[in-house]
């Protein structure tokens, strides 16, 4: 009832300890301090328990399905039975496809967005369309691809088509790492190397790209990683059902494991019946993809642990 | 002097290259929104714009076939809505916690796993949430289907959440210390003073942080695809299926016959879900700019 008393002693710096009538209040706003950070360590708990939970059990219902043959085999008996080689070979050609399309575009954006532009209109639109690029729906990547690669550059579901589709996909990604990278090189670098008389491109390739170039390959290995796990943008552009050969040209269709998991879990003759196999390409897919993703936190702690 | 010149005019010439090829994701974002009204407005010949949008039958393999994706849009917002009331806590939270809370040997291993998360592909999710969870739905509340909306939200939860989180903790992070110490200088509690001041202060970052989230969540396609239950109808309760926008796409584009009505207006389809996430995505894009947090004085 006299609550605006309370406060008002409370508020008397020096004299909160000492005052009575304040310490249920002050234990009041301890205890609620102490339930709000349990709650946000929960939160924060959910979110890896989640992680772990999944990788677990895929991980845990998926290796016994692993074999020699289950890597180095084709699908066989309507694809009930054998391996997933061309599933690997298509998602490594799709994925390193992708990055062959989108590293060397996604790099010179980001020397240009980090080493030339000025603050100003150009710049602002060029970043307003990477952001936007990057929130578009996997799915209309895939609808883009067909309508502009496939259909009217008239390349065929192939691999051409999903590495295109996929490396525009993942620009993005690899601009924003690089020009990450490109910020930790310290101007004095830049500055030196003008003072000594080098033009603005000798600089560029000469000092700043070989310092940056750990980090950016490590946006060059997330594009992979986010190719490689992507499903929507190659279902119309470059995967299918089922391939007895493996590809042999740019032109070919493939499979690929994303595709793969996709097909057996939902459209397969006997779903139940190749559940061991679902469980093994999708722990291929995710120690492939993890692994990549991995490899980048890694190196990254290291760089801010030298730092 | 000569080489002089030519040196500038080179630089000159790999200044205005660079340009262009930064200027390729603009390129790229018009070519996809020309190619999917090109080929999806061929469908308004057959089907008014009104009995597109608002039309409660989507039947389009049926003769007459029925081309209404209003069940399809509800069925997105209300999975994209399910999975945000669960999103947008758990990620402002887990923010929260690695930038206040959590010591530096915690943070080192939480953040990296919240990275790991949003790297698992979406397939994986969605497959996860059709053997493990949907069997579990089922038992636990009694349900007809264990693909139902519930489902695809909570797998989806965790695909926006990384996104939420990453976005909100850097702009929790670049709160200026001064504001937090000038709080606690008061008497406040951290609790007090991330609720009062470091919330207040990065309110603008956070909003980012969600919108983004949630145009993610609204986005993805295989998840929804896989756990959704894919019945093109107005939900009655959150364990109902429903087949939102991508699913819709991703389902049916193998089977259309090409440039058929079916084929068209699957293409308009995708150019809603474009429109909206575009929406989303510029709404965020004002937001960091208009509200930007540039210390102390703007506050």
């Amino acid at each position: 009832m006299n609550k605006p008393d309370t406060t008002e002693k409370c508020s008397i710096p020096g004299k909160d300890t000492g005052c009575e009538c304040s310490k249920p209040l002050k234990q009041k706003r301890v205890l609620t301090q102490k339930f709000m950070f349990t709650m946000l360590y929960i939160a924060a708990a959910i979110n890896c328990i989640a992680l772990l939970v999944v990788v677990f059990f895929i991980v845990g219902n998926g290796w016994q399905a692993i074999t020699w043959t289950f890597l180095t085999q084709p699908p066989m008996e309507s694809m009930t039975k054998g391996g997933t080689l061309p599933c690997i070979i298509g998602t490594l050609c799709l994925s390193l496809g992708a990055a062959g399309v989108a590293f060397p575009i996604g790099v010179s954006s980001a020397i240009y967005l980090n080493e030339y532009a000025r603050q100003g209109k150009t710049l602002r639109i060029i970043r307003l369309g990477i952001n936007n690029l990057a929130g578009v729906p996997s799915v209309v990547f895939g609808l883009f691809g067909l309508a502009f690669f496939v259909i009217k550059l008239d390349m065929g579901v192939s691999i051409l088509a999903g590495a295109l589709t996929l490396g525009v996909m993942s620009l993005p990604v690899i601009i924003g790492t690089t020009e990450e990278a490109l910020k930790t090189v310290p101007d004095s670098y830049r500055e030196a190397s003008l003072a000594l008389g080098a033009t603005k491109l000798q600089t560029i390739f000469r000092v700043v790209l070989p310092a940056a170039l750990p980090g950016i390959l490590t946006g060059g290995i997330l594009g992979i990683s986010r190719s490689a796990g992507e499903t929507a943008p190659i279902m119309f552009t470059a995967a299918v059902f089922f391939s007895p050969n493996l590809p042999s040209s740019f032109f070919d269709e493939v499979m690929a494991l994303p595709y793969h998991i996709y097909v057996l879990a939902t459209a397969g003759t006997e779903i139940e019946a190749t559940r061991p196999l679902q469980y093994g390409t999708a722990l291929v897919l995710i120690a492939l993809v993890l692994g990549m993703n991995m490899l980048t936190i890694i190196y990254r702690a290291k760089l801010r642990r030298n730092n | 002097m000569k080489n002089v010149i030519s040196k500038k005019f080179a630089d000159r010439f790999m200044h205005v290259s660079f340009f262009c090829i930064a200027a390729t994701s603009i390129f790229v974002l018009i070519a996809i929104s020309f190619f999917l009204f090109y080929e999806g407005l061929p469908v308004f010949k057959s089907v008014s714009v009104k009995d597109f949008i608002f039309g409660i039958y989507w039947y389009p393999t049926s003769d007459p076939p029925d081309f209404g994706i209003f069940p399809l849009i509800i069925g997105s917002v209300a999975v994209t809505a399910l999975s945000a009331a669960m999103a947008v806590p758990l990620g402002v939270m887990t923010a929260l916690y690695l930038a206040e809370i959590a010591g530096k040997r915690l943070r080192e291993i939480v953040k990296p796993l919240v990275e790991l998360l949003a790297a698992l592909p979406s397939v994986v999710i969605g497959f996860f949430g059709m053997v493990v969870v949907a069997p579990f739905l089922q038992k636990t509340f009694d349900v007809a289907t264990g693909l139902n909306m519930f489902n695809a939200a909570l797998m989806l939860t965790f695909m926006s959440v990384p996104t939420i989180c990453s976005i909100s903790e850097d702009a929790i992070y670049s709160v200026p210390v001064s504001l937090k110490e000038a709080s606690l200088a008061l008497g406040a509690t951290h609790w007090e003073t991330i609720c009062r001041v470091i919330i207040p202060a990065s309110i603008s970052g956070i909003s980012t942080a969600v919108i983004l989230g949630i145009s993610r969540a609204m986005g993805e396609t295989m998840v929804i695809l896989m756990t959704a239950g894919g019945a093109a109808m107005i939900p009655g309760s959150i364990f109902d299926p429903v087949r939102p926008l991508p699913a819709s796409i991703a389902a049916e584009m193998a089977e259309a016959p090409f440039r058929g009505d079916h084929y068209y207006a699957l293409f308009a389809t995708g150019a809603v879900l474009f429109i909206f996430t575009f929406m989303f995505n510029l709404l965020a894009d004002y937001i960091t700019h208009k509200y930007r947090q540039t210390g102390e004085g703007s506050l």
